[in-house]
């Protein structure tokens, strides 16, 4: 598709040299990603290759020690929290949305979204403010509800992509077939929009996973989360701890966003029932 | 749905004017469908609201607290009753009366046996910088009571000063745009004017600007960089264009966090970079890539890289090849046919990359924190440290507001002109 049938000269030339542009580019996107998976072997405490050797030192730290396990922790219970919590909620409006009669539309949809255009420090540092004042500061509570607002917008977008291939007459003739709504939520339309909910639950869950900035403005030293505790090490002193547990998260997180993908592409491409 | 009960259409129908009731009929079926179809959008927005109340706590309130702390500060008219009152009358141009000055000297006391001056001397302090030594050192000589009140307050020279009191009776007015115009580097002046401060003051337009260059440098490489790979896999047969998105997905999914910790690992002075600098010859010496403005575009670079490239390739997409070969058949050079065909339809999701790119990076908070040095540091940072260190959410709250105005903005723009369903963040 790139060459025409009789190529020039100055064709392939131009070829040539894009394929040699992308070819760095892609190298520019995969080396910085891919360099902390062999540091994180390393067994000295430099980050100079070539390595000293292999060893499961820095790992042993961050699955073994206290600290880095108390972080683990808070990040899955956050986490976990969230995702429960955006998925069904954001199911809920995504159904709403898909409705044609739903009023305000096209006001809702942009205020939904904002949570993710909205510079993260600014939504911060306001939880902070207002959470200190009811109660919620310093606790497990405040951090998912803060990381709901950022997750619930990917629930919303990914369930609603998978219920644009959802026919609404399903629903009619479970109705008419005597089924109660609710009924027909679970046996019907929820088997067929299954994927994109699933999709959904993922993101939220690495969208709170990896989330550190509203993590640090609200949580004390109890609620420290994995990513908070990566980013305090990082401004003190560089450890190949650091390089392990970005690796872990980074392994975390393309696992499920696979996963997340697949799901969302297998939800949207299922043919309309007619 | 009741009207149409089946019981009811059994029933034989009332022996009426036939004309009368039909139209009594459609009155009612038009009735019941209207019926139905409010219950079905309040219905709907039953379903949604969960979700909007939520967000509505979890957000919503949070950033309009925080952004009324930007107009809206108290302290100091709470902590000085009398003096606000003693300044009414004043015009605002020289020095008030005697009786101001004995108001202020009798608020400052009674705040010193309260325990509340420190509060106020830190209120005073960032709108009149230096007028809490000033405050702490006239409340001890007041404490003392040697002297009459009056003739302590005209000893210390801070309180005839020519910019204390304007400062004093614009603070005795609970809403101010004092942090708002402190924000663009502006002040009110004697004659009721907006001025610039003086230079030695100023430095958040610089910061604005210093965030704006960063967002426009990290948007055009990533143009430079993203616009070629896109048309590249967009035209290369489907299964190598799947095994090229991946290279540009796998970074997208990982965290900001961890990218930002490898490129701390690269950026080393012993690091990759300056390893591969040294090695093309490019660099005589290592150089110090850390905690300076271009490893932060390069960190930057990478983040954004995807959201940028990600639009333009959903655009490329959908454009025949034949369209190209139609153009090159009527005789178009390859670059007329690239200008004149391609460039135009693939405009809008350039339009979409580059302006999601320019708004997240408004907002970047994490990278420079980790990778930029002290005078890389951007509006956001700025704004962390307003909280933490110098514990002013005045001030917090008038940069957040001007940064939130700069991002909506654009982010209005973007639904505007190119609609949502082109953000691409998923």
């Amino acid at each position: 598709m790139l060459l025409s049938p009789y190529p020039t000269t100055g064709e392939r030339i131009r070829i040539t040299l894009l394929w040699l542009w992308c070819g760095l580019v892609i190298l520019f996107l995969l080396v910085p990603i891919l360099i902390p998976v062999p540091l994180s072997f390393n067994s000295g405490a430099f980050f100079i290759f070539p390595l000293e050797g292999i060893s499961t030192r820095w790992y042993e730290v961050v699955l073994g020690t206290q600290r880095w396990q108390a972080a683990i922790g808070n990040s899955l219970i956050v986490a976990f929290g969230t995702t429960l919590i955006a998925t069904i909620l954001g199911t809920l409006t995504a159904i709403a949305l898909s409705d044609e009669k739903f009023p305000g539309r096209r006001i809702v949809m942009p205020l939904l979204l904002s949570p993710l255009i909205v510079p993260v420090v600014i939504t911060a540092v306001g939880s902070y403010l207002f959470y200190a004042r009811v109660g919620l500061a310093s606790s497990y509570a405040g951090i998912i509800l803060a990381h709901t607002a950022l997750a619930s917008p990917f629930v919303v977008v990914t369930v609603g992509a998978s219920l644009t291939g959802f026919d609404r007459n399903l629903m009619r003739a479970a109705a008419i077939s005597g089924a109660r709504p609710i009924t027909s939520f679970f046996r019907v339309m929820l088997p067929l929009i299954l994927p994109g909910v699933l999709s959904g639950a993922a993101f939220a869950f690495v969208t709170s996973f990896d989330e550190v900035v509203v993590a640090q403005f609200l949580a004390s030293a109890n609620q420290r989360t994995m990513p908070l505790e990566m980013f305090i090490g990082l401004r003190e002193k560089l450890s190949p701890a650091i390089t392990a547990a970005a690796t872990l998260m980074m392994a975390l997180s393309i696992v499920l966003l696979v996963v997340a993908n697949l799901l969302a592409r297998r939800g949207k491409q299922r043919p309309r029932i007619d | 749905m009741s009207a149409l009960e089946p019981t009811k259409l059994d029933q034989p129908r009332p022996s009426r004017d036939w004309s009368a009731a039909d139209t009594g009929t459609a009155k009612s079926v038009a009735a019941a469908l209207r019926r139905a179809d409010l219950g079905d959008r309040l219905r709907s927005l039953a379903l949604a609201a969960p979700l909007l109340v939520l967000l509505a706590l979890s957000f919503g309130i949070p950033i309009v607290l925080l952004l009324s702390r930007a107009v809206y500060d108290p302290t100091i008219a709470n902590a000085l009753p009398q003096t606000s009152q003693a300044l009414r009358g004043w015009n605002g141009t020289g020095l008030p009366d005697d009786a101001a000055f004995l108001a202020l000297a009798a608020d400052l006391r009674s705040n010193q046996a309260k325990g509340t001056a420190y509060e106020l001397a830190k209120s005073l302090n960032a709108r009149l910088p230096g007028a809490r030594s000033q405050m702490l050192k006239t409340v001890r000589q007041l404490e003392a009571a040697d002297r009459p009140p009056l003739e302590v307050m005209k000893a210390v020279p801070f309180w005839s000063a020519p910019g204390t009191w304007p400062v004093i009776e614009s603070g005795t007015h609970s809403v101010t745009s004092f942090y708002l115009l402190s924000a663009l580097d502006l002040r009110w002046n004697a004659d009721g004017g907006i001025e610039r401060v003086p230079p030695e003051q100023a430095i958040f337009v610089q910061v604005f600007m210093r965030t704006f260059f960063v967002a426009a440098a990290v948007m055009l490489a990533t143009l430079v960089l993203g616009f070629p790979l896109a048309y590249l896999i967009a035209s290369v047969p489907k299964g190598l264009a799947a095994v090229l998105i991946v290279a540009v997905l796998l970074p997208f999914w990982t965290s900001i966090l961890v990218r930002t910790a490898a490129w701390t690992v690269l950026l080393q002075k012993f690091g990759l970079v300056n390893d591969l600098l040294l090695w093309l010859g490019a660099a005589d010496d290592r150089l110090d890539l850390m905690y300076s403005r271009i490893g932060l575009i390069i960190a930057m670079t990478h983040i954004q890289l995807p959201f940028t490239l990600l639009p333009i390739y959903s655009v490329m997409r959908t454009i025949q090849p034949s369209q190209m070969k139609a153009a090159y058949s009527l005789g178009a050079k390859p670059f007329t046919a690239f200008r004149r065909v391609y460039l135009p339809q693939v405009f809008p999701g350039v339009m979409a990359g580059c302006l999601l790119t320019f708004i997240l990076c408004l907002g970047y908070y994490i990278t420079p924190a980790l990778i930029g040095g002290a005078s890389d540091q951007l509006i956001s940072n700025f704004i962390a440290s307003y909280v933490n260190v110098e514990l002013n959410w005045e001030m917090a709250a008038a940069l957040s507001f001007i940064l939130l105005v700069f991002t909506l903005a654009l982010f209005g723009i973007f639904a505007r002109i190119l609609g949502l369903d082109r953000l691409k963040l998923v």
